[in-house]
């Protein structure tokens, strides 16, 4: 609905002259050393949504706990219809009609669905008392809306990372905000859910919300979005009308250079089968699912969200048990639920989520990335540190991670940051069956095809990659073979040369819905 | 999202760098240690400390095994229930006329049992251990009394009693503090330095991510357990044949002093978080303070009044600092550096 | 969509299962008993029902503060020596002045436990400094106080107001005033838990205290205000232990935080935070003290009682984890999504 002429009008369609509804004049944003925010300003209008683009620790999140009372700036004004405000702390801004959905779901894991969307805000019976039927009522509601098949009376612990985003969505909603700001709501998700979100989110810009959201997979701003604001390495780069601008445009303004191609998968000779998996089942969870890959594949797992994917990798690495079905590494059998005899079979998981899953957040980047090697970093009885920084050094830097201090902990990284940790700390273990489930989650398009092309020169090393994605392109563009789930089974296996966004896209919706 | 995690966190960064927990109770322990040298004579002389550090002897043992369960999020409270088992056993089985050299070993694999027993039910039904602890707390207390009734065994042999209590010859150590010193440079080796004690920490942080990197958290805890039971039974033969007395109510209520030092140590409740010589000065400390007031008659409750003032100033101190230290702070003016090969 | 019908159904088992938390000890509280009734018949005699109840009632009124305390994932170690406190220094102003009645020695009590719990919630909530440190030393800090105060003295019995003491041993309609005064409390928390919105805030914190902040749910007040109930409440069982046995000396309720927490854990309050319920926690201490009065009943040896209680104590946890644990396994086999 963006025409050319508003194009360059300085804001998005119907603003008029009322002033903006939020706004950050001029402010910046220190962590110890690291400027996380230099003199930025940005503008949300009501009825427009804003981009906010930029590489891996840029300082888009920061930027958005800015606005969201999380973090008060060193300097600078958060600015609400023109006036300043103060946000001591999130309930400030919620106060003011904010809604934020974090980078990071924050759950509770112990209540129910229905009621991590509305703490604090239940609907109220006589005597105040909460209302849960009406309660259940308004999620299921919600629920509807994103077209989610969530039951809101189900406790939050054990959801998978997607419908943990799910949940925040709802939430975020449920506020009937004049501001949404969600940073990288959609980098879980697949093709069907973000379909939904933004028909949701284009009817909320429609009735007169303002909207900041924040991704890296470029497609979706284009598609939502009328205005974009890159950040770099903390500093303000651009402000401008998304229509006439191209992929390339701003992958420029966020990178500072032109990019090569996105996925190179390097053609590689496959070998004998490394990972062979048979009729493995866990009741409940999936069900009969074979497949074997082969040295030098990378085989990608392909579904809608809650297919079951992750829950294969989990097993076949050992964290759950199966059921039923066995698994082989270069024809031996794996023990059931034992994720140290995986690891010395050679397989390597990196996990979907990496603040639970992935990194001990509190410790540093070089005891992350060493902990997988405890028993290569040993001299004598002791761990040699050097070699532990060493380990990590390497890594970090093939990974163009960006960093501080070696000994500095992974949770003052940015999110994306934290998945290139992640990364090293499998990547450096040399594994010959690597499972990666989501690898570029959160991760920007520089690096992203740096990953891609790590990865396949580690593939055309010899190594068998399954690889779970959800952003179809990467599917597309880096997997030999794809394997399609759906509802706890495999249902497709679709050589290279016949996978298409549809041929996927079908298979993985199925027969239902 | 960790938001009020990170923030909190960098807000202690610069902090543990200064004024670590660890090294402020150091301080405390040389400024009680010189204050006590000034104000009373009879403090800084070898017999006394001796006597002090001889005091301390359990506690510090059973701290050390005690650090390693909580850097790993797990706590025991069974110990001092342990130490009067043990102790009871001796008693009973020198009073049934066994040999001392048969009654250690035995003893010791009973405390092994005992631990044993925490670790399967925390580890098989994953429940957590300060409800199971609390449980065979009770339960080990009760074996102890079913052993040995109220009856008080004495008249231990002297070669084992002057094992207890007399000095390394040619030094003002006692026996069990040497040995102490030697089992404290094992655990901190253990702790800080080996693959052992990284998965510890990690553990202790987040335990998921340590499953999930092939850490074995089950075995590694079960193991904590048993040495945490092997430790505290061997603690209680000392105690008996220090006191020369076998009693089924032995150190009872030891197992909050022994916390309140790890505590003192800066160790995280938490866990994933603390360091041995932080324990070790907090176990000094609470010695060195207990004997100070003891030597200027102040009564045992003024005592344990101060043992927790001291629990409370030593943890809210650095939190004090870093809020200054946060009101203070200019934004910085150093540019973000990117690593260079 | 099936999918969202089918979640009715594990809705349904979901509920039971918590459900079963206390119905589980329920359960254990019927076999204990049943059990030592076949025994001796005295068990449950009107009089022995009446002591068990007079004997569990202020362990359950200290379990309820404490659970709400450990639902926001804290502890409150101090409660023992707060009743302690309250106890003697509440005995001794009423020995002093004979003319104060009920009412003034419960608020003296409520206001002194106040006292105690504000100070641990300053330095929980507000100082950030970890509850099982701060609780631990203010512990010590109160048994001190205690002693200094008490200096070896005792209050007695003959030295208290009629009306005191008749609130130990008086009783409405047939029910004595201790427990009824319980219930009273444990139903209205317990109401207030779960039906009001500022009542779910604790299990919230409990639950996850970064998403609680980011939720906007007033963290440091929830947290303060748990430590002023348990305060008060242990303030009010100092009143009601005082009103109880008469007799007082600097010692009592000594070591009573374990018997606390371990009533508050076999009632299914996590002690991790933001699950179980007040009414757990109090029926755990009823659990615990029935197992006491049991072994008495029975006569069991007094050197084994200990060691019983602790096996029972194990007992009673592990059977409500493996039966917890058999029911997250039906309800995977179950499940919705995949369901077969
Ligand atoms: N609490 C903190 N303490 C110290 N440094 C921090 C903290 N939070 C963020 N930073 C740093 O600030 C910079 C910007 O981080 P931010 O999370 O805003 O990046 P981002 O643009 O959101 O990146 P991503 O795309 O990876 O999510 C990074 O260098 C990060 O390491
Ligand atoms: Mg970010």
């Amino acid at each position: 609905m963006t025409g050319a002429a508003e194009a360059t009008a300085p804001h998005g369609p119907g603003t008029g002259d009322a002033p903006p509804v939020l706004a950050l004049a001029g402010v910046s944003k220190s962590f110890g050393a690291v400027r996380a925010l230099r003199d930025v300003s940005l503008e949300l209008h009501a009825g427009e949504a804003h981009a906010l683009a930029g590489e891996n620790g840029a300082g888009k999140s920061t930027l958005v706990k800015t606005l969201s009372g999380v973090h008060r700036p060193d300097s600078g004004q958060v600015l609400m219809d023109g006036r300043p405000v103060e946000f001591h702390k999130p309930a400030d801004a919620q106060r003011h009609g904010v809604a934020v959905i974090y980078q990071e779901p924050t759950m509770f894991p112990d209540l129910s669905v229905a009621e991590n969307i509305f703490i604090g805000r239940q609907p109220r019976a006589s005597l105040g008392r909460i209302d849960r039927g009406a309660m259940r009522a308004r999620a299921a509601e919600l629920f509807a809306r994103l077209g989610v098949a969530l039951d809101p009376e189900q406790p939050a612990r054990g959801l998978s990372i997607a419908d943990q985003q799910l949940v925040e969505i709802a939430k975020a909603l449920s506020r009937d905000a004049r501001v949404l700001i969600m940073d990288e709501p959609t980098a879980a998700l697949s093709v069907n859910e973000v379909a939904r979100l933004f028909t949701v989110v284009k009817a909320l810009r429609e009735q007169g919300c303002a909207v900041l959201f924040i991704s890296h997979r470029l497609d979706e701003i284009f598609e939502l979005c009328q205005r974009v604001t890159t950040l770099r390495d903390g500093a303000w780069i651009a402000g401008e009308a998304v229509a006439g601008l191209t992929h390339e445009a701003l992958i420029r303004r966020m990178v500072g250079r032109d990019l090569d191609t996105l996925y190179p998968k390097l053609d590689a000779a496959t070998g004998e089968v490394a990972l062979k998996v048979h009729r493995l089942t866990r009741e409940g969870v999936f069900t009969d699912v074979s497949f074997e890959v082969r040295r030098g594949e990378i085989v990608a797992l392909a579904g809608l969200v809650g297919a079951g994917r992750s829950e294969v990798a989990r097993a076949v690495f050992g964290v759950d048990r199966w059921d039923a079905g066995w698994v082989e590494v270069n024809g031996r059998r794996l023990p059931p639920a034992s994720p140290t005899a995986a690891m010395s079979a050679g397989v390597a998981l990196v996990p979907e989520d990496r603040r639970q899953q992935g990194l001990v957040m509190d410790q540093s980047i070089e005891r992350n990335i060493g902990l997988t090697g405890l028993k290569r970093l040993r001299r004598g009885p002791v761990i040699s540190r050097a070699a532990e920084r060493d380990r990590a050094r390497d890594w970090a830097i093939r990974l163009q991670l960006k960093f501080n201090r070696l000994s500095d902990a992974v949770n003052v990284l940015s999110g994306g940051n934290q998945q290139k940790v992640v990364l090293a700390k499998w990547l450096s273990t040399r594994p010959q069956v690597l499972i990666i489930d989501e690898p570029t989650r959160g991760i920007d398009v520089g690096t992203k095809a740096e990953v891609h092309r790590v990865l396949s020169e580690l593939a055309s090393d010899g190594m068998a990659v399954l690889m779970i994605s959800s952003e179809l392109p990467e599917v597309l563009g880096m997997a030999d073979r794809v394997l399609v789930m759906q509802e706890g089974r495999l249902v497709a296996e679709i050589p290279r040369a016949e996978a298409t966004e549809e041929s996927v896209m079908t298979a993985a919706a199925g027969r239902t819905s | 999202m960790a938001a009020d995690v990170t923030a909190a966190n960098s807000a202690r960064a610069p902090l543990s760098r200064f004024l670590r927990w660890d090294i402020l109770v150091g301080v405390l322990l040389v400024l009680v240690f010189a204050g006590g040298a000034i104000g009373s004579p009879e403090f800084a002389n070898a017999g006394n400390l001796s006597f002090a550090l001889g005091d301390l002897g359990e506690i510090a043992l059973i701290a050390l095994a005690m650090t390693l369960l909580v850097v790993a999020a797990e706590v025991d409270l069974s110990v001092a229930s342990v130490l009067g088992l043990s102790s009871a056993l001796v008693g009973h089985l020198w009073d049934a006329g066994w040999a001392i050299e048969t009654i250690i070993p035995l003893v010791v694999v009973v405390g092994a049992v005992c631990g044993l027993v925490n670790g399967l039910l925390v580890t098989r039904l994953g429940l957590p251990s300060l409800a199971v602890t609390i449980g065979t707390l009770a339960l080990y207390r009760g074996l102890a009394q079913v052993v040995l009734g109220d009856r008080a065994i004495a008249e231990f042999p002297q070669s084992y009693v002057n094992l207890a209590v007399n000095n390394v010859p040619g030094t003002p150590i006692p026996y069990p503090v040497a040995l102490f010193a030697v089992l404290a440079v094992i655990t901190a080796v253990t702790l800080h330095a080996t693959g052992f004690g990284r998965a510890l920490f990690a553990i202790g942080a987040q335990v998921e991510a340590a499953h999930f990197a092939g850490i074995r958290v089950k075995r590694i805890k079960l193991i904590l357990f048993v040495v945490s039971g092997i430790v505290a039974a061997f603690a209680g033969v000392v105690y008996t044949l220090r006191y020369g007395s076998a009693r089924a109510d032995n150190g009872s209520g030891l197992e909050l002093a022994v916390i309140a030092a790890v505590l003192l140590g800066g160790v995280d409740f938490d866990g994933g978080k603390g360091t041995l010589g932080g324990v070790i000065a907090g176990v000094l400390l609470i010695g060195l303070l207990r004997n100070l007031l003891m030597l200027n008659d102040v009564s045992t409750e003024i005592q344990s009044v101060v043992t927790g003032l001291l629990l409370v100033i030593s943890v809210i101190t650095p939190r004090l600092v870093a809020v200054a230290r946060q009101r203070r702070r200019a934004p910085s003016p150093v540019m973000p550096t990117t690593p260079t090969p | 969509m099936t999918a969202v019908t089918a979640g009715r159904s594990t809705r349904g088992i979901v509920d039971l299962v918590f459900r079963a938390r206390e119905l589980s000890i329920v359960l254990a509280l019927a076999v204990l008993v049943a059990v030592t009734a076949a025994a001796n018949g005295n068990f449950l005699s009107a009089q022995g029902l009446k002591d068990i109840f007079l004997n569990a009632a202020i362990l359950a009124l200290l379990a309820v503060g404490q659970s709400f305390v450990v639902i926001t994932r804290n502890i409150d170690l101090s409660v023992g020596s707060v009743v302690g406190l309250v106890a003697f220094t509440v005995g001794d102003v009423l020995a002093a002045n004979q003319g104060l009645g009920v009412g003034v020695a419960i608020v003296l009590g409520i206001v002194i436990g106040c006292v105690c719990g504000l100070v641990n919630g300053l330095l929980v909530s507000f100082g950030k400094v970890p509850a099982l440190v701060v609780t631990l030393g203010t512990l010590y800090v109160i048994q001190g106080l205690d002693h200094a105060i008490a200096h070896g003295r005792q209050i007695n019995a003959v030295d208290l107001p009629r009306s005191v003491l008749s609130l130990g041993n008086g009783s409405v309609l047939g029910i004595p005033y201790l427990p009824l005064i319980t219930v009273v409390v444990m139903l209205a928390v317990g109401y207030y838990l779960r039906s009001y919105a500022s009542g779910r805030d604790f299990y919230a914190i409990g639950s996850s205290p970064e998403a609680a902040g980011l939720a906007g749910v007033p963290v440091r007040r929830r947290v303060m205000a748990a430590y002023l109930l348990s305060g008060a409440l242990a303030g009010l069982g100092g009143v009601l232990w005082l009103a109880r046995f008469g007799t007082v000396v600097a010692d009592d309720a000594h070591g009573w935080e374990l018997q606390v927490v371990s009533a508050v854990v076999v009632g299914g309050v996590a002690i991790t935070g933001g699950v179980g319920t007040v009414y757990g926690a109090a029926l755990g201490a009823l659990l615990l003290t029935t197992i006491t009065s049991a072994l008495v009943v029975l006569k069991v040896n007094p050197f084994w009682q200990q060691a019983i209680t602790g096996a029972l104590l194990l007992l009673a946890i592990s059977v409500d984890r493996v039966l917890a644990l058999r029911v997250a396994r039906i309800l995977r086999r179950r499940n919705a999504r995949h369901g077969s």
